[in-house]
C-alpha cells in the first residue's frame, strides 16, 4: 500500500508543495488541504508542475476548502479529482500511512 | 500633512496571505477597521496570495469557519477608498479583476457619487505608493 501525503500550504508561500512532489514515490497520492489547495488550480505559475506531476502520483483536493476561498471547482488542474471530507476519511484508511506536511 | 491640530499620517495595511489558512486576513480586516476610527489616511494593499482574500463566491459552510469576505464591502462606509491591488499578483495566479468582489465608496465631494475603491497597479507602481507611506503594516 502507498502513502498518502497531505499539503496544506500554498505553492506561492512555501516550497512544501514542490518538496512533497519530488519526495513522494510513484504510486502514492497527494491531498490537497487548507492553503494548499491553491496549488490545484489551473492556470497559475505552478500548474505545469503540478501537471507533470500527476505522472507519478495520483492528486486530490478537498472541495470545501476550495468553496471557501471562492475557487471553482471546476477550475482545477485535469486529471484532479475533488473530494469531500468522507473521501478524506476513505483516503487515509485506502493508504498505508498519512504524512502531513507542514 | 495637517488637518487642525491633527497631524494625518498615510498608514498602508499590507495583505499578503490566502484567507482562512491563517487568522492573518482575519486580523488585518479588524485591525484596518479599528483603525478607521483614526482619521488617517488609509491605505490597503492586497498582493501575492492577499488576492485571495477578495474572492467573489467564498462560501465557507463546509468548513465551519466565518466568512468575513462581506464585510470588505463596508471599507467604503469607513471613508476606506484606496484599494491597491498588485497586477502581477493576479497574472501568476490565473486570476483577473473579474474574479474579484467590487469595492466601492460614495465621495462626498461630488454629492455622494458611488466611485470604485479598487486601484489596479503594477509591482514598480505599487513599490512607489508604499514609499510614500509613514507607516506599513505587515500581514
Amino acid at each position: 500500500m502507498s502513502m498518502l501525503h497531505t499539503v496544506n500550504k500554498s505553492p506561492f508561500e512555501r516550497n512544501t508543495l514542490e518538496s512533497c512532489i519530488s519526495l513522494a514515490v510513484p504510486g502514492s497520492a497527494i491531498l490537497l488541504i487548507e492553503d494548499g489547495v491553491i496549488g490545484a488550480m489551473a492556470n497559475t505559475k505552478h500548474s505545469e508542475m503540478v501537471k507533470a506531476a500527476m505522472a507519478n502520483v495520483k492528486i486530490y483536493v478537498l472541495g470545501p476548502d476550495l468553496k471557501a476561498r471562492g475557487l471553482n471547482e471546476g477550475n482545477v488542474v485535469d486529471g484532479i479529482s475533488v473530494v469531500g471530507y468522507g473521501e478524506f476519511v476513505d483516503l487515509t484508511t485506502e493508504h498505508s500511512a498519512v504524512q502531513s506536511w507542514l | 500633512m495637517e488637518d487642525g491640530d491633527q497631524v494625518i499620517k498615510k498608514f498602508m495595511y499590507m495583505n499578503r496571505k490566502a484567507p482562512y489558512g491563517t487568522i492573518y486576513a482575519w486580523e488585518s480586516l479588524e485591525v484596518v477597521l479599528i483603525a478607521a476610527a483614526f482619521d488617517q489616511d488609509i491605505s490597503l494593499v492586497f498582493a501575492d496570495d492577499g488576492v485571495y482574500q477578495l474572492m467573489k463566491d467564498q462560501n465557507t459552510e463546509e468548513v465551519g469557519m466565518k466568512n468575513f469576505s462581506k464585510t470588505y464591502s463596508a471599507l467604503g462606509d469607513y471613508d476606506i477608498k484606496k484599494i491597491y491591488i498588485e497586477q502581477e499578483s493576479l497574472e501568476e495566479r490565473g486570476l483577473s479583476l473579474e474574479d474579484l468582489q467590487g469595492l466601492k465608496y460614495e465621495d462626498e465631494d461630488d454629492d455622494w457619487a458611488e466611485k470604485d475603491s479598487i486601484i489596479l497597479v503594477s509591482r514598480a507602481e505599487l513599490a512607489k505608493v508604499i514609499d510614500e507611506q509613514d507607516v506599513v503594516f505587515s500581514f
